[in-house]
């Protein structure tokens, strides 16, 4: 099946976030302990594996507009609808776990994760009999 | 919205793809937009029409006069 040039660029973009999220993540956990006392080294190190994640976001929106068949466009915006609405609503519930001392948050907690895997989810939903 | 698009398709002996590649849309749209789940924006319903060589109206049928049949 040949992809569409947006579907294409999509692909080709989130591939370069993720070599980039991949070294990032090992430089920042390389580097981390030689720099930690050093506090704006520190904080750009920190910063820096969430970068290529902020990029994943931008692909994707990217995507939405660069898209030209109108139709997919509107599954691709519902997914990310759905997708929000999701992410929001367990992130919500689980705050409210977390005030009354029912829950933490995991360790390395990433709502971006959450986000992602509620991606897949809406995507199930939003092309349900598209 | 009801529309008359696979019969128009069907006296051209087109198919879903070949009807999508003349819109530059894909064929899963042309299915969404012929079974009345997705009604297509203006500038794409006058691309349809004159695809067919028709008028927007002689495609797709109008709201109000979907419902009054119902009636």
């Amino acid at each position: 099946m040949s992809l569409t040039p947006p579907m294409r660029r999509y692909t080709i973009r989130l591939i370069f976030c993720l070599v980039a999220y991949g070294l990032a993540l090992v430089l920042a956990n390389m580097a981390y302990p030689a720099v930690r006392h050093i506090t704006p080294l520190a904080w750009g190190l920190a910063i820096l594996p969430a970068l290529p994640i902020v990029g994943v976001f931008v692909v994707i929106g990217r995507l939405i507009v660069e898209t030209d068949d109108e139709y997919q466009r509107m599954l691709f915006v519902k997914q990310t609808l759905i997708a929000t609405g999701l992410t929001l609503s367990i992130a919500t519930v689980w705050q409210w776990l977390v005030n009354f001392d029912l829950a933490s948050f995991p360790e390395g907690y990433g709502i971006a994760v959450l986000w992602f895997a509620m991606l897949g989810v809406a995507a199930i939903v939003a092309r349900w009999r598209a | 919205m009801n529309n008359r698009i696979k019969v128009l398709r069907a006296e051209r002996d087109w198919s879903q793809g070949d009807l999508a590649q003349r819109l530059d849309v894909s064929r899963q749209s042309v299915n969404a937009i012929e079974t009345g789940r997705y009604d297509p924006s203006l500038p794409l319903a006058f691309r349809i029409a004159e695809l067919f060589e028709l008028s927007i109206e002689e495609i797709f049928v109008p709201p109000s006069r979907h419902q009054s049949k119902a009636f």
